[in-house]
């Protein structure tokens, strides 16, 4: 690849430490337990592109949103933006201004107590971008509008907003600092179909006049297929399929993704049932040995049950796309 | 059928120091028993404000200025609130759009089940919490035996989702008021919770009440379908017909904001303009200032939902083309 990437991932990997109280734990004699929820993922971002992340509720991509901008230390693995490896817990203000985050669930991250403009105008302060009150007001109500909002909205606190509008504040504060890099966790999950539509708009414009790199995630895989110039599928804190979007739209070759495109409902036939992925979600504190979607796979065979599959590069006419399946390897799910 | 739930002429204000605002404005709605009425509309067009005066919660100030609900034929609105808890939860489930507000972040996820089941239904500890782990396993929470001690925070989006799902579902109420139940959720658990839910309106006769800006959860589960905009209904009808033929000019175009899985655009298709605020409200029909067919009349008189093509329509000159595409 010519382009130098911006976000570069190597062999990350995130364990949360679910063990039960101590006391509990003593009485039952029971060993600390570990949750695996990101497993050996890499990938990079080109500089001016953007990366989705799709997969079950749970995969990991929030774990590997908030790894990315530094709020965990990653078990293994390292993560470089720019060239520079990113430390959590350290302050490294250079980089951190440079990158920011819309996060899942707009209700918690906007503090309750703060008018909106204060929320907006925060990353402008904490960074020093700008000195001069009025020219932060000016920004803040140029953000408010671009979001759908009316600049003598950001006297009001969050509470007086509808769920979407919420969710448009906290986009306006992840721009206000101008960074080159937004991870996007799911950022128009609250927003109606028109909204949606302008802020998706906004976002792409941005983009194309300032360059913007983004790590995009998000359930509507229409959404998706509009924004992403790369695709990673997930499944149990895996990479299972990762290549241009649209090789992987035009043709999914992942048992899983395969599945996962299918279940999207359908706007043409009002009334269908659709079909659901089958079988039971493993649990990630017990996974399943050898290919972690073996019990829900069509393709399952004895080798899946033991071996974990590794990503096997093939080339199609929209690029190269890795998958890690055996059956694709052994060319079984073409037959 | 006779509704189980009506909403008639409903408003709902906020008194400001700078004079009342009007956030619902005349909306009326029915939902029989056994039916989903899916309600779509503008972000910040009242639909959540709907469903938190039908149970009891809205907001001080918010509150209801004019109308009526009434459940199976018997008012609601304006129970005192001991009367109004016991509806609540028990008659009327509700999915918060917020899982935070549900969620006490200092319980375990098991405790609050337990709680909850036992609040409505007379069964000991262990049934309790065998009745927990079930619904925890039908929302589709992997390894859910495992997971009743995990506090909310150790939980996924769309694991927390789950649970408020399961917690509103417990007490088996009559009427589910589910305002954006899936958007957390993949479209396979999506697919999972939408079976639920029918389920239940089939072998309980359960209600729904589903918000969502999902058209294609829409068009899978809602027999009928209310589109909001600037705190009015603009227009009601089935299912297909407001999706494939909507006659109200707002729902023509947020129908083709929708983008599509199957061809790629550079450019979706969006309304220009927004919504406008509560304290700015144009004369006529809200939706003018953006409405590429407005005429004089729409500037001047407000419509109130009339007969258009196989739905009904609050607008002066309703689409009659169906939508194509
Ligand atoms: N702080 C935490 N402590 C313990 N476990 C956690 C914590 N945060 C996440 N997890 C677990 O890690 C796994 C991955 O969670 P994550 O939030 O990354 O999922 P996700 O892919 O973003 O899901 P969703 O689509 O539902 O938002 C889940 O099983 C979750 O329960
Ligand atoms: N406490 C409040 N004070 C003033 N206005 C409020 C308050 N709560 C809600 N509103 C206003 O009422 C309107 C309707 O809000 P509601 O939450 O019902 O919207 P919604 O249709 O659910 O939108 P969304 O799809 O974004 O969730 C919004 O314009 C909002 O600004
Ligand atoms: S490796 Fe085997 S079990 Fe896993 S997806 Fe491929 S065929 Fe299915
Ligand atoms: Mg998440
Ligand atoms: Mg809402």
């Amino acid at each position: 690849m010519a382009e130098a990437a911006l976000l570069e991932i190597r062999g990350l990997g995130h364990e949360f430490d679910v063990s039960r109280p101590w006391l509990q734990r003593a009485l039952r004699g029971e060993r600390r337990r570990f949750l695996r929820a990101v497993d050996e993922v890499s990938f990079a971002i080109p500089r001016g592109q953007t990366l989705s992340l799709v997969g079950e509720s749970g995969c990991g991509k929030s774990t590997i949103a908030r790894l990315a901008v530094g709020l965990y230390r990653p078990s293994r693995g390292s993560i470089h933006f720019d060239g520079t490896g990113i430390v959590a817990g350290q302050a490294q203000p250079a980089l951190r201004r440079r990158m920011n985050m819309i996060f899942q669930d707009p209700y918690a991250s906007l503090n309750p107590r703060w008018r909106v403009s204060d929320i907006i105008a925060e990353p402008i302060r904490v960074f020093g971008l700008m000195k001069d009150r009025a020219q932060i007001a000016a920004r803040v109500g140029g953000l408010l509008s671009q979001v759908g909002l009316t600049p003598a909205d950001g006297t009001k606190f969050p509470h007086e907003f509808s769920g979407g509008q919420r969710q448009r504040i906290s986009i306006a504060r992840a721009l206000s600092s101008e960074p080159e890099f937004l991870v996007c966790d799911e950022p128009t999950s609250a927003l109606d179909v028109s909204v949606q539509a302008q802020i998706l708009n906004l976002m792409k414009d941005l983009q194309a006049r300032l360059g913007l790199t983004y790590l995009f995630i998000s359930h509507n895989l229409a959404v998706v297929r509009h924004m992403s110039d790369q695709l990673g599928v997930m499944y149990l804190g895996r990479i299972v399929e990762m290549g241009p979007a649209e090789a992987i739209f035009a043709a999914p070759r992942h048992p899983y993704t395969r599945l996962l495109l299918e279940a999207i409902p359908s706007l043409s036939e009002p009334g269908r049932a659709r079909v659901p992925v089958g079988g039971e979600v493993p649990s990630p504190i017990a996974p399943p040995p050898g290919c972690t979607f073996h019990p829900r796979c069509p393709l399952a065979n004895a080798r899946c049950r033991a071996e974990v599959p590794q990503p096997l590069t093939l080339q199609t006419a929209h690029g190269a796309v890795d998958i890690a399946c055996h059956a694709v390897a052994e060319g079984r799910d073409r037959a | 059928m006779a509704a189980l739930l009506e909403v008639d002429r409903l408003c709902v204000e906020f008194p400001t120091r700078r004079g009342v605002l009007r956030a619902l404005d005349h909306v009326s709605l029915s939902i029989a028993a056994g039916e989903v009425l899916g309600v779509v509309g503008e972000s910040g067009a009242g639909k959540s404000l709907t469903g938190a005066a039908i149970i009891g919660l809205l907001e001080p100030p918010g509150r209801i200025a004019k109308g009526e609900i009434r459940l199976e034929g018997r008012r609601i609105d304006n129970l005192p609130p001991s009367e109004m808890r016991r509806l609540r939860g028990r008659r009327i489930g509700a999915i918060f759009q917020d899982p935070l507000t549900t969620l006490n972040p200092l319980y375990t996820i098991g405790r609050q089940l337990v709680e909850t089941i036992q609040t409505h239904l007379p069964l000991s500890d262990a049934d309790a919490r065998a009745r927990a782990v079930s619904w925890l396993e039908q929302v589709g929470i992997p390894g859910a035996a495992d997971r009743l001690f995990s506090y909310p925070h150790e939980f996924s989006g769309g694991m927390r989702q789950r649970v408020v799902i399961a917690l509103a579902l417990c007490a088996e109420p009559q009427l589910v008021i589910a305002d954006e139940p899936t958007t957390a959720l993949d479209v396979s658990v999506q697919a999972q919770i939408i079976a639920l839910l029918k389920r239940l309106t089939r072998e309980h006769g359960t209600s729904v009440m589903l918000v969502t800006h999902d058209m294609g959860v829409i068009a899978e589960t809602a027999d009928r379908v209310a589109v909001m905009y600037a705190g009015r209904v603009a227009e009601l009808g089935p299912v297909a017909s407001v999706i494939q033929e909507p006659a109200h000019p707002y729902t023509a175009g947020l129908m083709a904001s929708i983008p599509a899985l199957d061809r790629r655009v550079t450019r979706l298709a969006q309304i220009d303009g927004s919504m406008p605020r509560l304290n700015a409200m144009p004369p006529g029909c809200a939706f003018h200032p953006r409405c590429a067919r407005a005429v004089a009349q729409c500037m001047a008189e407000q419509p109130g939902l009339m007969a258009a093509g196989r739905t009904e329509a609050a607008c002066w000159v309703p689409v009659k083309e169906a939508l194509h595409g």
